[in-house]
């Protein structure tokens, strides 16, 4: 028994030196809300899993269980000089900046988050934009004149959201009323489906009848909730439309898997670049989603105004307020 | 226990029993992972290689485990005085806190004392917030399980505010402290063999894991050597007799109490001061509970805590590394393979205990005849 074991030992070891080929491998390294959260993260794999399907190739990724392990996680693979190490999410950006300077022949793309260091590609959004529009949507939609928002953790990186969002809802019209709940103020605020459930039947009940949550994982209680009591929410990150047809609005698209997928595929090209990326709407890093689960809910005059909305966004006309130090974190 | 020690010879109690219940745990283990299409073998032999297989496995091993010596030490100093403590967790919390407090008030001037203060700072914090369950325990009768898991969420929510106000992080958005300054922090295990000509490769494992194993021997020596660990546990076994032969029962059980949550609040010497050099809202990740595991598994003697110790420790970076290389299995799954070891070998035991027992008793019988 113990002989068969030291063999398979043996050859699981020898196996892992072999995959360790010259083969281009990235790393993803997901945020405390896990891989298939339907929101932030998925929308990272979805574009690793382009880039892998595109080139053929296959990347590497890990779920950490705690906030702790970020810092494990990203040193574990700068050690073994993982070709690229991609971290999403705002919380990562202490760990990346004292692994990236501990590990300064090692690549890191970090999505949320600003770290001025030579080796680290630093990539944010424009969330207010994305949420400006979805404010114009919820404003144009509303029958109560009341509605909602729901973020997850407060911080001032949500906040941007809210600000976009509040401004969106202004620019149609003044006489909505908005709600706003957050769901806590530690990471686990991401991860509380049903305490955000529970905030939106409040907010329901207060008269909302349409809720955008910028909650990640828990935006799914919200959803939920609106399913349950009849009414409307909006999702966030990725296309969230699918998960309750016609209870979904829209959603307010943040392309990390644009974001994810450029990384990998400029640092195989070699073209990567550390620095600092903004994506706005501009760049097409953040929209809004109509496909065939919402299409009945936006009505082409909508579109129409979201559309010129858009255009007066990108060329300058409309400055969407931001919040400060919403990327910063280090 | 003594009964049962007379059934069983040492080696089956203290070998085959645990071997017994962890081969269980980790043939349904291998079953689900079997169920998920990878190989249960592959898997089991990346876990081992992933906990013991290189230098760096090794040092992770052994940092996570310097966690549960300490917190499994806490819970098994409570039990021999009678007191179920699963209040770990909050009080490594505070014994961070109190660990950061000192080493912020010092700063880095003098970084050996903020380091001494520190870890002052954490037994000190730790054993206070142990001392106000104990002491309604001891004095107006509030069962201590109670009190000392509320008394987890309370820390959580103190930690949870200071972090996210006062003591958060200039500019910062999560909930965690300013760095500590240059230089105060523990030396790690491959710094220390570097000095003296050995090379080891990168991990954090620090000085804490010597100060786990000091904790041990001074909770070894005090149970078995000293009156007051006699009386210590006098008192866990019969309240009544204690108080008869003129033991200050109310008192031992604050001490007790005192003594645990300074261990406990100790665990943050290895996870703060060693290796993250901030302080981070929940830096604690149940090694609190897991404590509990521990105790039991090393059935409340140092000795058998630091082994357990070892073995979560290995669950913990071979899980780790098994979730890294393998994408099928994720982390929840990992949580999973812990969980039935804890299941086994904790809370299942006389599964395997009484069929062994009366095994060994049929032999014997047979033997006699």
């Amino acid at each position: 028994m113990f002989k068969k074991l030291a063999l398979t030992v043996a050859a699981a070891v020898l196996g892992a030196g072999a995959s360790f080929a010259a083969d281009f491998e990235p790393v993803l390294l997901y945020d405390i809300g896990g891989k298939f959260d339907k929101s932030f993260n998925e929308a990272a794999y979805v574009g690793a899993e382009q880039f892998s399907k595109e080139t053929g190739g296959s990347f590497k990724d890990f779920e950490p269980s705690s906030e702790t392990q970020y810092e494990q996680a990203l040193k574990r693979f700068a050690r073994r000089k993982a070709d690229l190490i991609v971290a999403v999410g705002v919380g990562y950006s202490v760990a990346v900046r004292n692994v990236a300077s501990q590990y300064p022949d090692v690549k890191f793309t970090v999505i949320d988050a600003i770290i001025d260091l030579p080796n680290v590609q630093s990539i944010t959004f424009k969330e207010n934009e994305g949420s400006f529009l979805v404010g114009m949507i919820a404003a144009m939609k509303t029958e109560s004149n009341t509605v909602g928002f729901i973020g997850g953790m407060d911080i001032p990186l949500i906040r941007r959201f809210e600000q976009g969002y509040q401004e969106g809802i202004n620019y149609i019209r003044d006489d909505v009323k908005l709600i706003e709940n957050y769901v806590g103020t530690t990471p686990s605020a991401w991860n509380d489906p049903i305490k955000a459930s529970e905030m939106a039947r409040g907010q329901f009940a207060r008269g909302a009848d349409i809720i955008f949550s910028a909650a990640g994982p828990s935006g799914l209680g919200v959803i939920q909730a609106a399913k349950d009591t009849g009414k409307l929410a909006i999702g966030v990150d990725s296309n969230q439309n699918h998960v309750a047809p016609g209870f979904v609005l829209s959603s307010m698209l943040k392309r990390v898997d644009l974001a994810v997928h450029a990384a990998m595929t400029e640092a195989k090209d070699g073209t990567w670049a550390p620095g600092h990326r903004v994506m706005g709407l501009a760049e097409g890093g953040v929209d809004y989603a109509v496909d065939e689960h919402n299409k009945d809910l936006i009505t082409d005059e909508m579109k129409a105004k979201l559309e010129e909305a858009r255009a007066k966004i990108v060329s300058g006309e409309i400055v969407v307020g931001d919040v400060a130090g919403s990327n910063s974190g280090h | 226990m003594a009964g049962a020690n007379k059934k069983l010879p040492l080696w089956a109690e203290a070998g085959l029993l645990p071997a017994l219940n962890l081969l269980a745990a980790f043939i349904v283990s291998g079953l689900v992972i079997w169920g998920l299409g990878e190989d249960p073998f592959v898997a089991l032999s990346l876990m081992i290689d992933g906990a013991f297989g290189f230098q760096e496995a090794i040092g992770y091993t052994f940092y996570y485990a310097t966690n549960f010596v300490f917190t499994g030490l806490a819970v098994s100093v409570a039990y021999h005085a009678g007191l179920f403590n699963i209040g770990g967790e909050g009080q490594a919390m505070i014994g961070g806190l109190g660990l950061t407090l000192a080493v912020f008030l010092v700063g880095g001037d003098a970084p050996l004392l903020a380091i001494l203060l520190g870890i002052v700072g954490a037994a000190v914090f730790g054993g206070a917030w142990a001392f106000i369950p104990a002491w309604l325990q001891a004095k107006r009768g509030s069962h201590i399980v109670i009190t000392t898991i509320m008394f987890n969420f309370i820390a959580s929510a103190l930690l949870a505010y200071l972090l996210v106000g006062p003591l958060q992080r200039p500019g910062g958005q999560m909930p965690e402290s300013a760095d500590f300054p240059e230089g105060v922090g523990l030396s790690h295990a491959h710094d220390l063999f570097a000095a003296i000509g050995f090379s080891f490769e990168e991990s954090p494992l620090n000085v804490s894991a010597l100060i786990a194993l000091a904790c041990a021997f001074a909770v070894w020596f005090m149970l078995n050597r000293t009156r007051f660990g006699y009386e210590l546990r006098v008192v866990g076994k019969n309240h009544s007799a204690a108080r008869f032969a003129g033991i200050p029962v109310a008192r031992m059980m604050i001490i007790a109490m005192m003594i645990s949550g300074a261990l406990a609040g100790m665990m943050g010497l290895n996870e703060i001061l060693g290796e993250q050099l901030r302080l981070i809202g929940n830096f604690t990740l149940g090694y609190g509970f897991v404590g509990i595991a521990v105790a039991f598994m090393g059935r409340n003697h140092p000795v058998g805590i630091i082994l357990a110790s070892i073995l979560f420790g290995a669950l913990y970076q071979g899980g780790a590394e098994l979730a890294f290389e393998m994408p099928n299995i994720t982390r929840d799954l990992i949580v999973m393979i812990q969980g039935l070891v804890i299941l086994f070998a904790g809370a299942m035991e006389h599964l395997f205990r009484d069929p062994i027992e009366h095994l060994f008793m049929r032999l014997r019988r047979k033997e006699a005849v």
